[in-house]
């Protein structure tokens, strides 16, 4: 009777999957649509990676705007979400994606994740952001992965000036970078070399780091934390954010004036992250709503001290700590989202060949 | 237990709890990522990836290295496990619970403290084998130690004692009457913590370093990096062969029981007497401490050092300001403590209705004791994508029950590890005796077997509360936002950002969370004078 029960369970399972399958048809998304679209008492659900983080209450100005609750998912590290919105394509779990960056914007626009809409608030937002242009995706803020050091701890007290500087004897055993495969930023500052170097040049350059003795770690936790300075370990150099310094100084268990960091400008890598109406959601209008609250100023303020990135509205004014400690490089270092989806895999195994064996 | 009448009976109702649960929390997500994933790939495709030389390499280091740590944790857990078992000695009640701490750590944060002994030690590379075969045996000496040590205690010494009398030594003893009796709880324990380490996540990432690759971080690296499904697929489909052959062996060895415990619940253990005694409890102490005690000192000092001194800053700051948390600190440990008392909840109903069928055999009973081990033998990746595929139905994903449901189906095989044992050495005469003396079959299960098996309830209870709280893997991947924000997410995010106040803060959470976990296993599992527990 049991061996009965399994099968129909299966069998039921089957026919549950099959006819879940159904995804709906064209939806279009226009800013008249949405300004003219009821929304109240809409619930909509926001699928973001693990760091995504406002000020408690942030959405409450908004619900009353709109009769909109914003409900959120949080979906793992930005490849997860990326991956799981790719396994549900056209069933999604939500309603907007916030998240996907340009390393994994071309994949997602190959998956179909997302329904065009040109928000208004767009006019905000500079031109070199906007990477989609058919606005499959909006773009909410950005950063940028540099080279940081501790700035009393350089080999002879001098910085590195270029990342050229790095594969210098002087640099010998100092610099802890990631994995471009398993890690963002390990795979943000991969993409610098290339851009930097070239196509023909970047591998020379990791094969000068390997001799050299750079430091690899599997995630930024460790690296940071575990062979830099700051956790106490012995490398003064070190592969993470633009808003690092900011952060050392803000989470200072004393108040310090200067930050103990400083960011090497010319290795930064840009960072964009987008947000979307994924494709299949019942509320687009709604959804539409949310990525226009995104960009308002109510929410891309709340942006620096929640995420540690920068407001994708150059309109609105930065904190204090990043005004003063966190640096923007004038001429950041960008490869093409498409180039990175067609080249991701092999530049990954070519820099494993190089730096891992 | 021949029966009778057109009632169906009452085995095959308790039967379809665990089964229902089991096809509905395990079968359906796995079969669903399954269809996504490999619907319309070549044969010659899924045969190319299994064969491949990385693949074989892959698998290769995957088992030596689970194989290794099992092998480890149980040369430290075993001697624990004995002296806990046959000794009084002031403090023992704290081994107890100390053991179970390290399964709530964070990953990052033991990863972390293992990195900085090895570093001061200096003798062996801090990203090794032998680091990640050390972090194993910190997180799982644990399961031998309670799962085993807790049927030991109830073996009746006196067989041994005879056997000295009669001239075997000590090692004769353990080898020809000792072991062969705890087999079902050796081979229950030893497959759990193979299974830990096979799919164990974050130690091989942190302390592997980048060139060690197990098949659980090549499933994520394809699965979530590649977004080759295909590929992951292959390689979670050789995960659950190799569950699946695990099962099968630990299943026959676990049946293989010919002793019959007494049921008694007397501790027998008595106070080391001899120097010889003291020695050997001495050294089983040294032993844990050194794997379990030392990378914890690690953390605790860190959470209290401010600047060049110490202090209790960090503790402070987490409490009243808690950078970074959408939720306060308190708040994210009663959400942790809230799912663990669900998931204990549920994974305690369903795991003792699963032991009664498992102890029952046949081939609903074998197919059910295997199924309870695949969520721990198979990716998190992979049953994570399964969750989201299958629940789009009801949109059980966009529920808050998703977490603590997901943390019992973890936490099931815990509670079958320490209950099923027990429940297969009970004397079948006692429940006859019962019946002959006019007890109603529910009326013996309630007064004869429920005393008798309630510690190993309480136990398998304590655990499945433990795996709830230090969960993070599923966590991270089916929380909804701060109704969800548990502890370990918490630490999490608190590493998220440079700044030494955060560091200090995710140290001292830790620590709370493992004071906490301590805590609320010597409550669960606190044994009155006369043996019973207070569950």
């Amino acid at each position: 009777m049991l061996r009965k029960l399994f099968v129909l369970f299966g069998a039921a399972i089957l026919v549950a999957t099959a006819c879940s399958d159904s995804a709906d048809g064209d939806q279009t998304l226009t800013a008249e649509s949405v300004a003219a679209a009821d929304t109240d008492g809409v619930t909509i659900r926001l699928l973001t990676h693990d760091s995504f983080a406002v000020t408690p209450g942030l959405f409450d100005s908004f619900t009353a705007d709109t009769g909109i609750t914003v409900e959120q998912v949080a979906g793992g590290d930005a490849g997860e979400v990326v991956a799981r919105a790719v396994l549900t394509a056209g069933v999604p779990e939500a309603d907007v994606l916030f998240g996907i960056d340009n390393t994994f914007l071309q994949r997602g626009l190959d998956a179909e994740l997302f329904v065009p809409y040109e928000s208004p608030a767009l006019a905000d937002v500079p031109a070199d952001l906007q990477l989609d242009s058919e606005y499959r995706v909006t773009p909410v803020d950005f950063g940028d992965v540099c080279v940081n050091y501790w700035v009393d701890q350089l080999p002879d007290g001098e910085a590195p000036a270029t990342l050229a500087d790095l594969a210098e004897p002087q640099f010998a055993s100092t610099f802890v970078t990631q994995d471009p495969e398993t890690s963002s930023p390990g795979f943000a500052f991969l993409l610098a070399t290339i851009a930097a170097f070239g196509e023909d040049g970047w591998e020379d350059y990791w094969q000068q780091l390997a001799d050299n003795g750079v430091t690899v770690t599997s995630g930024w936790e460790d690296a940071y934390y575990g062979e830099f300075t700051a956790g106490g370990g012995e490398k003064a150099v070190v592969t993470s954010y633009a808003s690092s310094p900011p952060a050392e100084v803000l989470f200072a268990p004393e108040p310090i004036d200067e930050p103990p960091t400083a960011v090497l400008l010319d290795s930064c890598f840009r960072q964009i992250e987008f947000a979307g109406v994924l494709a299949g959601t019942e509320h687009p209008e709604a959804a539409a709503k949310l990525v226009d609250f995104m960009l308002s100023e109510t929410f891309q303020a709340d942006i620096p001290l929640n995420m540690f990135v920068f407001p994708a509205n150059e309109t609105v004014e930065l904190p204090e700590v990043f005004a003063t400690h966190a640096e923007v490089p004038s001429q950041p270092l960008m490869v093409d989202p498409a180039e990175i989806e067609e080249n991701r895999a092999a530049w990954t195994e070519r820099w494993a060949e190089i730096v891992l064996r | 237990m021949a029966r009778s009448g057109v009632r169906p009976s009452t085995g095959a109702v308790i039967a379809l709890v665990p089964v229902a649960f089991l096809v509905v929390f395990v079968v359906w997500p796995l079969v669903a990522v399954g269809v996504r994933s490999l619907a319309g790939v070549a044969p010659e495709r899924v045969l190319e990836v299994a064969f491949r030389s990385t693949t074989r390499s892959v698998v290769g280091f995957t088992l030596l290295q689970a194989a290794l740590s099992t092998i480890v944790t149980l040369v430290v857990g075993l001697p624990v496990a004995q002296v806990l078992a046959r000794y009084r000695f002031w403090g023992r009640r704290v081994v107890r619970v100390v053991a179970v701490v390290p399964f709530v750590m964070p990953t990052v944060v033991v990863a972390g403290a293992f990195i900085r002994v090895f570093d001061r030690v200096g003798v062996v590379e801090a990203r090794s084998l032998v680091a990640i075969v050390a972090a194993h045996v910190f997180f799982n000496v644990a399961v031998v130690v309670r799962v085993v040590g807790g049927y030991w205690a109830d073996t009746d010494r006196r067989l041994e004692d005879s056997a000295r009398m009669l001239g075997a030594g000590p090692w004769a003893v353990f080898r020809w009457v000792t072991l062969p009796r705890l087999g079902p709880a050796l081979a229950a324990a030893t497959t759990l913590v193979f299974l830990f380490s096979f799919t164990s996540f974050g130690v091989i990432r942190l302390l592997g370093g980048p060139a060690r690759a197990t098949l659980e971080t090549e499933i994520f690296r394809y699965a979530v990096r590649r977004i080759e499904f295909d590929v992951a697929a292959v390689l979670a489909l050789i995960q659950l062969i190799a569950v699946a052959a695990l099962a099968v062996i630990s299943g026959a060895l676990q049946r293989r029981v010919a002793f019959v415990q007494q049921g008694r619940r007397r501790s027998l253990a008595r106070p080391a007497i001899t120097w010889a005694e003291r020695v050997h409890v001495g050294a089983a102490l040294l032993l844990i401490a050194a794997v379990v005690v030392v990378p914890m000192a690690a953390m605790v000092e860190g959470s209290f050092a401010v600047g060049d001194g110490y202090g209790l800053d960090h503790y402070q700051r987490l409490f009243t300001r808690g950078d970074l948390l959408p939720v306060s600190a308190g708040r994210a440990l009663l959400v942790s403590l809230g799912f663990a008392a669900l998931a204990a909840a549920m994974a305690v109903v369903v795991g003792v209705a699963a032991a009664v069928t498992v102890v029952r055999g046949g081939r609903v009973g074998r197919t059910l004791e295997a199924l309870t081990l695949v969520p721990l033998g198979v990716s998190a990746v992979t049953l994570g994508f399964g969750y989201l595929l299958a629940f789009s139905l009801f949109e059980l994903r966009r529920s808050i029950w998703v977490v603590p449901l997901a943390h019992a189906v973890i936490g099931l095989p815990f509670v079958l590890a320490a209950v099923v044992p027990t429940m297969r050495s009970l004397d079948p005469r006692l429940a006859q005796a019962a019946a002959v003396l006019g007890a109603r079959p529910r009326t013996a299960a309630l007064t004869v077997t429920w005393p008798l098996i309630r510690p190993a309830v309480a136990t398998g209870a304590g655990f499945a509360a433990a795996v709830s709280i230090g969960e993070f893997g599923a966590t991270s991947f089916l929380a909804r936002g701060a109704s969800s924000f548990t502890a370990p997410l918490a630490i999490f995010r608190l590493l998220s950002q440079p700044g030494e106040a955060l560091r200090g803060q995710a140290l001292a959470l830790s620590v709370v969370l493992g004071l906490l976990v301590a805590t609320l296993t010597a409550i669960i599992e606190w044994r009155r004078a006369d043996g019973a527990t207070l569950l």
